[in-house]
């Protein structure tokens, strides 16, 4: 069996500042990490080569940087590694990434074998779109499962696949077919400390670097800015509300009296409130 | 819009390709859409929300709002239409066919993106749920269109385009989002960012029936069993009215106890910030903000929370927000409207008990007496 999944490098979200002047983003000294959901993604793909044999390829687009992270994938036990890096990819939005990363798949079915699943996670933590898996799934017309929370049965003779799917109120149990494309639920699986051999190995390992031509994409107006119907128009800092909170001050109070006093804002603030919550208490 | 512009379109202008004539195939593009999520009989809230948010564009554009129900032939499809218009559609697009009855993404697909391609709105809205997020990125992917996931705000520029505004980098900035060149324009929004509209009881109005042309047989996955989730299980966070959450300021997982007593003593469903979860102390769908549910609840009592902005997206729209921190220069006191500097967790019993004081029938008949 052979599994794609493709991980992306974020800057680690909680530890973003905004510049408190001048409302920028402050990306100085914020470090990279792997997307957190696509660590479940690759959990699923090494759980499944164990169980099935194959190899796991992993995927990345970014800058030449995001070598780091692949190096982390392979730590983990991820067979090979590949970076689709070049500056006609600057300013994708997801249509256009969906694209170039389609593309590359594509590219390492003929080198390395057709994948008969591609696993991505079930968003990233900087865009938070979850729009590039359904958007890969649709270019490569493979089955789309998302929100997965558990892998079942794998019928590798008869091309079938068993999973189950998080939906609002409940688990879908669905039968689907390989290959197929599926993003990965957190807390699916705990991931795993990659060992000694596997650290050994990632530390020595080639990463493949694929530029856009060499991964096959000839129409390099379908990539980056170019290729992304839609546009960023303006960014901003939400902004602060006119008045700061009415403070219940504290000093020289108990804390018996602080809290009825807090209680009386509120309900002076929202009376019907206190009819509400009574009946909430079996009033 | 203007119409009499026939100019050869123009290359694009910058970097960002932005041109400022519309490609001639997308002239025609008109009237705002409104997905109807419908699954297992019921219509997700955040189809009305979006009927809501959806009139005011259609308004401001001079176009017709329009539901597009997909389902299964029956009484809970057709529910579904009434219901359109009683939350304000002008017209309904209804598709029914069996294999519509559970949501799979090819069928609801192909149906999707032929309705589009047949009738070409310019902006076609979606909830921001495992169902609309799941549709949304095949359907923007096979129009070739752009989509603008999680949007927090909808405006028509005073070019008519769709502005799409979202947080970005983990909810630290807002980015306001166009899709210039093509069409149509798509957005999701998560369920509770925009109020819910005053329902009416609007007569039915126009209804225009789609034919499914696909079969069982053509649609690879098949959906094998469902299993609801047990009402335990179930949080209904982003319907509350009151809600009560925790954050690090707790100090300790057990901690949490006392945001549960005190929800437990005022009925209100309890959440918590993004640390919460990613530490375990409590499960995600209980985390409140931009990665986890918006809210909207009457009273929102935040406890040992700071107030990074991506909790605050997630809080914005509650109508009081009372704030329990140690921390004067907290931003969570920049956006709540009551707070208190104060350790939580020795606060959280006293309020619990001066709530149950405050609120129990035995202490107003003593008052009475």
């Amino acid at each position: 069996m052979h599994i794609v999944i493709c991980i992306k490098q974020v800057p680690d979200s909680a530890q973003i500042r905004v510049h408190p002047v001048t409302n920028t983003i402050m990306r100085q000294g914020v470090p990279t990490i792997i997307n957190p959901y696509d660590l479940f993604a690759l959990e699923e793909a090494l759980r499944l080569r164990d169980a099935y044999g194959g190899e796991v390829t992993v995927l990345s687009m970014g800058p030449p940087m995001a070598e780091d992270s692949l190096r982390k994938a392979l730590g983990y036990g991820a067979d090979r590694a590949v970076l689709l890096t070049d500056r006609y990819f600057a300013g994708s939005d997801t249509l256009a990434t969906s694209f170039a990363l389609s593309q590359a798949i594509a590219k390492v079915g003929e080198t390395f074998g057709p994948p008969d699943i591609v696993f991505t996670g079930k968003q990233t933590i900087d865009g938070d779109t979850a729009q590039v898996g359904p958007g890969i799934a649709k270019r490569l017309d493979l089955q789309q499962l998302t929100y997965v929370a558990k892998i079942g049965s794998i019928d590798l003779g008869a091309r079938e696949i068993e999973v189950e799917r998080r939906c609002e109120g409940g688990t879908q149990m669905l039968k689907s077919r390989l290959p197929c494309l599926i993003t990965v639920l957190e807390g699916t699986n705990e991931i795993r400390r990659g060992s000694f051999e596997d650290a050994l190995c990632a530390a020595r390992s080639q990463i493949v670097k694929w530029t856009a031509v060499a991964a096959g994409i000839e129409d390099l107006t379908r990539c980056g800015l170019r290729g992304s119907p839609t546009v960023v128009k303006r960014v901003f800092a939400p902004t602060a509300r006119a008045e700061k909170a009415e403070q219940i001050e504290t000093a020289e109070k108990t804390l018996r009296d602080a809290a009825d006093e807090l209680i009386a804002a509120i309900f002076t603030r929202q009376p019907p409130l206190e009819h509400e919550l009574a009946f909430n208490n079996g009033a | 819009m203007s119409t009499a512009n026939r100019e050869p379109a123009r290359p694009a202008a910058g970097r960002a390709g932005i041109k400022k004539e519309l490609p001639d195939r997308f002239k025609d593009y008109r009237h705002v859409w409104v997905f109807i999520e419908l699954e297992r009989g019921q219509v997700h809230p955040v189809s009305f929300e979006l009927l809501g948010e959806g009139r005011k564009l259609a308004d401001k554009l001079g176009v017709q709002l329009a539901g597009v129900v997909l389902g299964p032939p029956g009484e809970a499809t057709w529910y579904a239409v009434a219901e359109a218009f009683a939350y304000g559609a002008d017209l309904v697009y209804i598709a029914e066919a069996p294999l519509l009855a559970d949501y799979r993404n090819e069928p609801f697909t192909k149906v999707m993106t032929d309705l589009v391609d047949t009738h070409k709105p310019e902006i076609l809205l979606l909830g921001a749920t495992t169902l609309g997020r799941d549709l949304a990125g095949s359907v923007a992917t096979t129009l070739q269109t752009g989509l603008t996931a999680d949007c927090t705000e909808l405006d028509v520029d005073t070019d008519g385009s769709l502005a799409a505004t979202r947080p970005t980098f983990g909810g630290s900035l807002l980015c306001t989002i166009y899709t210039l060149n093509y069409r149509p324009q798509m957005a999701t929004v998560r369920a509770r960012v925009m109020p819910m509209p005053q329902r009416t009881d609007k007569p039915v109005g126009r209804i225009i029936q789609h034919k499914v042309s696909l079969a069982e047989d053509e649609i690879v996955t098949k959906v094998l069993g469902f299993l609801p989730d047990s009402q335990s299980a179930k949080a209904n966070l982003a319907y509350a009215d009151v809600v009560v959450a925790g954050g690090l300021g707790l100090g300790a997982a057990e901690n949490l106890q006392l945001v549960k007593n005190l929800a437990r003593a005022i009925g209100a469903e309890h959440g918590c910030s993004r640390p919460l979860v990613q530490k375990g102390w409590m499960p995600a769908d209980r985390q409140i903000g931009q990665t986890g549910k918006t809210i909207r609840p009457k009273l929102y009592i935040a406890a040992g929370i700071s107030g990074a902005i991506q909790h605050r997206v997630g809080v914005e729209g509650a109508d009081l927000i009372v704030a329990i921190n140690t921390d004067p220069t907290a931003p969570i006191f920049d956006f709540a409207h009551l707070g208190i500097v104060t350790d939580a967790i020795r606060f959280l019993p006293a309020l619990t008990e001066a709530f149950t004081r405050r609120l129990s029938p035995h202490s107003r008949d003593k008052l009475a007496s």
